[in-house]
């Protein structure tokens, strides 16, 4: 295997894993932040809404899996072009509607189905590229 | 209305030129050595020290402050939808200041990636 197809395979692999670390960390922060309620913009609103935050378990869970993403991320950016890795997350919502089908049996609209299709080709036309086209660690500071 | 657009700017702004000055930042310091943690600490510890993830830090602490009470005032399915304009906005930065080599091809891509998102969300279920 040569060292593009060998980076091309690594930095996509690495993509899943944040791909899935993004998701479930979104979801759990959605969920904490709809346990809260709505933030009021205000000093006293926002210490209330810090607080709040804080106390709550699905935003640590979600900050954990954020974390874990930022990690991923920033491998996968040290590996990679930021162009290459950024469009490349967004086979997520194929995942997303793969599970939805599967594990939800959900019926997805034609829409969906539209819109997964042009994130896959997108994905795909992205992956054909040079993963990397800057030369790493010859960056000035 | 507004407030929730002019929000969702600022979490734009803030979150690709977060992503930015990380990419530049970790491209300077290198890739890990290895996946054990105490590499991945030592990866992190080195990353620590670079002024541009310094950069970065309070621009991603903001997105990620400004997502949290658009997730507040407005539905999942509003929100995400908005910020797929994030991939057109990086793919910019990426070619003029990281001095990325944005292919004909990749543009191609990114464009079906950002119509795909737009149009997945719209149904209105992540």
């Amino acid at each position: 295997m040569s060292h593009e197809h060998r980076l091309r395979f690594k930095t996509l692999a690495m993509v899943l894993l944040m791909v899935v670390c993004a998701n479930t960390g979104d979801l759990m922060l959605a969920r904490g932040m709809k346990q809260i309620g709505n933030v009021v913009i205000s000093v006293s609103g926002l210490q209330h809404a810090l607080w709040m935050t804080v106390q709550n378990a699905s935003i640590w869970i979600g900050i954990a899996f954020l974390i874990g993403f930022t990690l991923c991320y920033m491998t996968a950016v040290s590996w990679a072009d930021y162009s290459f890795v950024m469009p490349a997350g967004a086979f997520g919502y194929a995942i997303q509607t793969m599970l939805a089908i599967v594990v939800l049996h959900e019926a997805v609209s034609a829409q969906r189905w539209v819109g997964v299709t042009l994130i896959c080709g997108g994905v795909l036309l992205v992956g054909q590229t040079k993963p990397n086209t800057t030369n790493i660690g010859v960056l000035p500071s | 209305m507004t407030r929730v657009f002019l929000l969702l700017v600022f979490f734009v702004l803030c979150n690709t030129g977060g992503e930015l000055a990380m990419s530049y930042g970790v491209k300077q310091v290198g890739e890990p050595e290895s996946f054990r943690p105490m590499a991945l600490l030592r990866f992190v510890w080195t990353a620590m020290r670079n002024s541009w993830l310094w950069l970065a830090l309070p621009l991603l602490a903001a997105s990620f402050y400004s997502l949290l009470i658009l997730f507040s005032w407005a539905p999942v399915s509003v929100v995400i939808p908005a910020s797929a304009s994030n991939y057109i906005v990086g793919t910019f930065g990426a070619k003029y200041l990281l001095k990325e080599d944005v292919s004909f091809k990749r543009w191609m891509g990114v464009v079906m990636v950002c119509l795909g998102v737009t149009l997945v969300l719209l149904t209105g279920k992540i």
